[in-house]
């Protein structure tokens, strides 16, 4: 079929079953643009900046498992978009990013809104194209797609000159990918798998070490059954909260910088860490060499550069987690769990010497309090987005995730300004779920512009913004570290937030009480409009238990003991 | 323990992916000693010759990352490669034109042109003899010298 580039570029987002794209028009694009008013196989969500636009598209792909897709104009518009490119590169999250740019002949001349899209892109994508000529078009649109999804997923970025959007030709959209220079290794290798299920069996303190890898492969559910089949302790990243699951017995917390002590004494003392889907971050390890220090490592990544970067791997398997699990689950049958008995006492007691807690008061709501609250509120019906600092930290920890894909955030880069588009992503993709960003005071005016877009697409996200005056995991280092010198994190002057969401189209509520706090959620659940909810809390609150950066994970600053 | 190492990556020929190459090293901080690039005849693909160095654990994440990139087919990283490789130097006419080429013989090379005010000589060895000829060749006192990198071959 004859069309132009610029149908082209719908008709392949469509193909590709994309219901929602999110993005901004300008010059170079417009064509792209003028096609999208035509067509009628996705739905365009006008964000109110680019950045915006991608983190949307974003927790789109984080929430449902495709690819997300968000579309940009040249320069400025590319240049946004670049954080939200590297926010899903970092925790490798399947997304295509289409920019236009100038025309072919104005390249490399300065030409208005001319930036070098793929050369500023390289390093925070899995890949990009610059789209040379129109007959290449419907194939790097294919392969786009098909790169960002497979193997170990990733944004890709399409830079398409804007003639070529003009230009008119054939069109036939490819079936099928081939590319000879690319083929992602999905089987484990067999021997491999074999040696590390015997080390398994002769393992006495083994431990599952749970990342993010695992909810981007699907395999929760078998993981689940893993845990259940071999009754090993485990741990999850931050990046894997909700694939055990809160009430399984077997889950222990969230491991690093503020994992809990059961969790961070596990990994200092098991002599098998079973990873899967984990890439032993620095955040996750604390001090390297004293990092498991008595354990064989067993490490399952589909990313073969991963293994091995940073720990010696005893078992390494390349491959997709969930076929890797496949294969190993029924060579595990049979296998002698009353072995682990002993060590999952040693980790009862870990956790009852030092559980997750924190003080709780009448006189002020402290943040874990909100949390655990919004958690019987909401719970299992409600994805949670995040921000980055405290609120993010107490989220993980006190928030009853039960399944995967229920908690989004950014780990890796750790982007403040993340969590209310990627919500309206979210939102979009599943409008029956209660949608909550938790945020923080200072996190959520980095993209407060969409509210706007928000109650324009009546996309009711609930923003609980744990207020504590502070940019509060900076000003958290500053105490501990920086004898109290709060440089540049005094927030006390602060916008009238209620004013601020109605201003935008949207409804405020300021809460100081925890009478208040639970009629704002009921009443935001009920109003279907996004919302600010201003939550007063402890200001000098501290997200613990913390590993000073660079320290033993064992050597933990804990929490006082308190009821909870 | 930094060991010199020569790595043969094989890419799609097309464009940018030199950038993506030398982006990857200096993004994540390993040295480039040396890179050469042309076409393999008959194909569609390149060859890139990098010469560089780093620890064992540094050798392995260098070939690893390389492989991710997706235009690259295939990285060689092998202890035991045939290097090669080629100087052009340019010295005085004023020097003497038989002790140059007597020199240049002596690895691999000889005087491939000889001008009104200078003599253009040609070397191409083992990247150690090249060494040990640029420093044999300064008593000439020469105008100037090229390396061309190194090309490698799996043995």
């Amino acid at each position: 079929m004859q069309m132009s580039g610029a149908q082209m570029v719908c008709e392949a987002i469509i193909a590709e079953g994309v219901k929602t794209v999110f993005g901004y028009p300008g010059g170079a694009i417009m064509h792209v643009y003028d096609e999208i008013y035509k067509q009628e196989g996705f739905e365009h969500i006008l964000n109110r900046h680019e950045q915006a636009s991608v983190h949307a598209a974003d927790g789109y792909a984080r929430a449902t498992g495709e690819v997300g897709v968000a579309m940009v104009t040249s320069g400025p518009g590319f240049t946004n978009a670049v954080t939200g490119l590297a926010t899903a590169y970092m925790d490798s999250i399947p997304m295509v990013v289409i920019s236009g740019q100038v025309p072919l002949a104005l390249i490399g001349t300065d030409g208005f809104q001319e930036i070098d899209a793929v050369g500023i892109s390289r390093p925070c994508t899995k890949h990009n194209f610059l789209v040379r000529s129109l007959e290449e078009l419907p194939r790097v649109l294919k392969e786009a797609f098909y790169i960002a999804r497979s193997g170990r997923p990733g944004p890709v970025l399409v830079d398409i000159p804007k003639d070529i959007t003009v230009d008119i030709g054939e069109f036939v959209y490819p079936d099928s990918v081939d590319i000879p220079t690319y083929k992602p290794t999905y089987k484990g290798n067999k021997k491999q798998i074999e040696k590390a299920v015997e080390a398994m069996k002769k393992a006495k303190k083994p431990l599952l070490y749970i990342g993010g890898g695992v909810v981007l492969s699907d395999a929760s559910d078998l993981v689940r059954e893993l845990a259940l089949k071999t009754q090993m302790p485990a741990v999850e990243t931050l990046m894997a909260r909700g694939v055990l699951g809160a009430k399984n017995p077997l889950l222990l917390g969230m491991l690093g910088m503020h994992g809990n002590y059961a969790s961070n004494m596990a990994m200092s003392e098991t002599d098998l860490v079973i990873s899967l889907g984990a890439r032993f971050d620095d955040r996750v390890t604390g001090k390297l060499s004293e990092f498991a220090k008595y354990a064989d490592i067993i490490h399952v990544d589909i990313d073969a550069a991963n293994i091995g970067k940073l720990v010696d791997v005893d078992y390494p398997i390349v491959g997709d987690v969930s076929e890797v699990l496949e294969a190993m689950l029924p060579q595990l049958d049979g296998i002698d769990t009353d072995r682990f008995q002993a060590w999952r006492e040693i980790l009862k007691r870990y956790d009852e010497l030092h559980p997750q807690s924190y003080v709780d008061s009448d006189e002020v709501i402290k943040p874990q309090w909100a949390i655990e609250r919004i958690g019987e509120l909401v719970g299992e019906n409600a994805i949670i987005t995040s921000d980055v600092g405290q609120h993010q930290m107490w989220a993980a920890q006190h928030y009853p995730f039960d399944r995967p894909r229920q908690w989004i955030n950014s780990g890796g880069l750790g982007t403040m300004g993340f969590g209310f588009p990627a919500a309206l992503g979210a939102k979009k993709a599943f409008p029956d779920k209660t949608v909550i960003n938790v945020t923080g005071d200072g996190s959520i005016l980095m993209n407060m512009q969409e509210l706007v877009t928000a109650a324009e697409y009546k996309i009711p996200v609930i923003n609980l913004i744990l207020n504590n005056h502070f940019l509060g995991m900076v000003r958290q280092w500053q105490t501990f570290f920086y004898e109290k010198r709060y440089s540049e994190t005094d927030l006390t002057f602060q916008p009238n937030w209620k004013a601020l969401a109605e201003a935008c189209g949207g409804i405020g509520y300021d809460v100081t009480t925890k009478e208040e706090f639970d009629a704002a959620v009921k009443d935001a659940i009920a109003q279907d409009k996004v919302c600010f909810m201003n939550v007063a809390v402890n200001r000098f609150e501290d997200v613990l238990p913390m590993v000073p950066s660079g320290g033993a994970l064992f050597n933990m600053m804990l929490p006082q003991k308190g009821e909870k | 323990m930094n060991e010199r190492r020569v790595i043969s990556v094989i890419v799609l020929n097309e464009s940018s992916v030199l950038a993506r190459v030398t982006a990857l090293f200096a993004g994540r901080g390993y040295n480039i000693e040396s890179l050469t690039v042309a076409p393999i005849p008959n194909s569609e693909m390149s060859h890139i010759t990098i010469a560089t160095n780093g620890s064992a654990k540094v050798m392995e994440q260098i070939t690893k990352q390389l492989h991710k990139l997706i235009p690259v087919y295939k990285v060689i990283e092998h202890e035991e490669m045939v290097e090669k490789e080629m100087v052009l130097a340019k010295f005085p006419i004023t020097e003497h034109l038989s002790d140059i080429g007597a020199l240049c013989a002596a690895y691999n090379g000889g005087i491939v042109n000889v001008g009104k005010e200078m003599i253009i000589a040609m070397v191409a060895d083992e990247p150690l003899r090249i060494q040990h000829f640029i420093e044999a060749a300064d008593r000439y006192n020469p105008y100037e010298m090229v390396r061309s990198g190194v090309v490698a071959i799996e043995r």
